[in-house]
């Protein structure tokens, strides 16, 4: 068996600040996952469809521009709809305090606000593999 | 959970979940791989294309013109997009979708990324395997895009029905096309970003090359493309057509079946050394030590498990 965590690293929306996304990936990488990036101005349909196809454990999402209580939820209901809810979410961006206990409740696992060190994703992602097993 | 079963059965009905699953399956080598193999193996349909080449050459580009093409025209296109995996953490940043979001949301197209996860060769252990499932659920083509290659990562050419060697001006001088290994496994070679500059020398070197191949070998056709601005697609098309014609989809995987057990011998053959090694040596990590103690050379230790298996096979009566 050669098993490696797979996470899909995505970007809906209109802006193109992607450097958090790439820090991410590059980090998550670092520690030896297998990240699937797949570049900004996604919708919400094609980042669960890249999800479902690379049969990726977790699914990260980055968004800066403030649409990030529509575009979240978006990507979490599709993903259920095509029956691969069992993909973990996690998000990470601009997003105002307030804000996170609506995305946790659409099924976002965490969200990280600007100045989360990387190490602490890649501690969030082992933490979520370990209860999965 | 799906089920082995219930996976077999998703593949020929064309399930998305059911393929990803059965890929995840052979690219972690799970107990249940090689059945799940086995059952859908005679239901390939299509064909394989290899893509391969230098880093930045345009493969991804290419592969997604390629796409494009054959939905065009009916086709449900497998891709199997091969990046490095980093030799020393086992991560990997796989990008080759980022050049292929025209075709996201089209369910007709299948893109898995694939890290190398220690292959050498230019692709991953696994993609034979995962080309094997996408062509079962019925992908045709199936596109391999290898990583960025040097020059004899040419493994591709030993999986693919039609292989591609992508180039583009400005990466060396003639003595490199005149290295074996890369430039003798194109069936057509591709000369990317035929916009540029340099595009007439790349030209005229590659086809010097060609002109001193020993007789006997099929000539590669070379055509000028510009994947970016769609420029010479239709006449890489057609040679790609040329060639594909030449074989029925039928002798294709027939062919391909040959090869395949080819390698599950070679790998065959790694289990079974693994397993005279723990017989012999308490496996590899003892006789590891041992020759780096000088206690053992590599062909001592190659000799002795020879003679166990030779006697193994004596014990139990070899007819």
């Amino acid at each position: 068996m050669n098993r490696k965590i797979r996470i899909l690293i995505g970007k809906p929306g209109l802006d193109g600040h992607d450097r958090g996304a790439k820090y991410i990936a590059r980090a998550l990488r670092d520690a030896g996952m297998e990240v699937v990036y797949t570049g900004i101005r996604q919708t919400p349909e094609a980042i669960a469809d890249a999800a479902i196809q690379e049969d990726v454990d977790f699914v990260g999402i980055s968004l800066l521009s403030g649409a990030h209580n529509h575009l979240f939820p978006e990507v979490a209901r599709i993903l259920r709809e095509k029956d691969a809810s069992d993909i973990i979410l996690f998000g990470g961006g601009v997003i105002p305090e307030e804000d996170i206990p609506g995305l946790k409740e659409a099924g976002y696992s965490a969200i990280f606000t600007p100045g989360t060190p990387a190490a602490e994703v890649v501690e969030f992602i082992n933490d979520q593999m370990e209860k999965r097993q | 959970m799906l089920s082995t079963t219930d996976i077999i059965s998703g593949i020929t009905k064309g399930s998305i979940r059911a393929v990803a699953r059965a890929l995840s399956k052979v690219e972690n080598g799970t107990p249940d791989a090689i059945d799940l193999l086995d059952a859908i193996f005679a239901s390939q349909r299509g064909f394989t294309i290899g893509v391969t080449g230098p880093p930045g050459a345009g493969k991804s580009t290419l592969v997604n013109r390629m796409i494009t093409r054959y939905r065009n025209s009916g086709n449900s296109v497998g891709v199997i997009a091969v990046d490095p995996s980093s030799p020393f953490t086992g991560g990997a940043l796989l990008g080759d979708r980022i050049r292929m979001q025209s075709h996201a949301t089209d369910s007709k197209v299948f893109i898995r990324s694939m890290g190398s996860r220690g292959h050498l060769g230019g692709l991953s252990g696994a993609t034979r395997d995962a080309s094997i499932v996408l062509s079962a659920a019925g992908y045709t083509p199936v596109i391999i895009e290898t990583v960025g290659v040097g020059q004899a990562e040419v493994e591709v050419a030993g999986l693919a029905d039609i292989t591609l060697l992508v180039l583009v001006p400005g990466l060396g001088d003639d003595v490199q096309s005149m290295k074996a290994g890369i430039m003798e496994i194109g069936d057509i070679i591709v000369l990317n970003k035929s916009d540029r500059s340099g595009i007439d020398q790349l030209e005229n070197y590659v086809k010097a090359s060609l002109d001193l191949m020993p007789a006997g070998l099929k000539r590669p056709e070379v055509v000028r493309v510009s994947a970016a601005n769609g420029e010479g697609l239709e006449d890489l098309w057609g040679a790609v057509d040329r060639l594909s014609a030449t074989h029925s989809e039928k002798d294709k995987i027939l062919r391909s079946a040959v090869k395949t057990m080819n390698q599950i011998l070679q790998e065959n053959g790694i289990l079974f050394s693994e397993k005279l090694l723990e017989l012999e040596y308490n496996g590899r990590e003892t006789v590891e030590k041992l020759i780096l103690a000088g206690r053992l050379t590599p062909y001592a230790v190659g000799k002795k498990l020879l003679e166990r298996a030779e006697r193994m096979f004596e014990h139990n009566g070899s007819k």
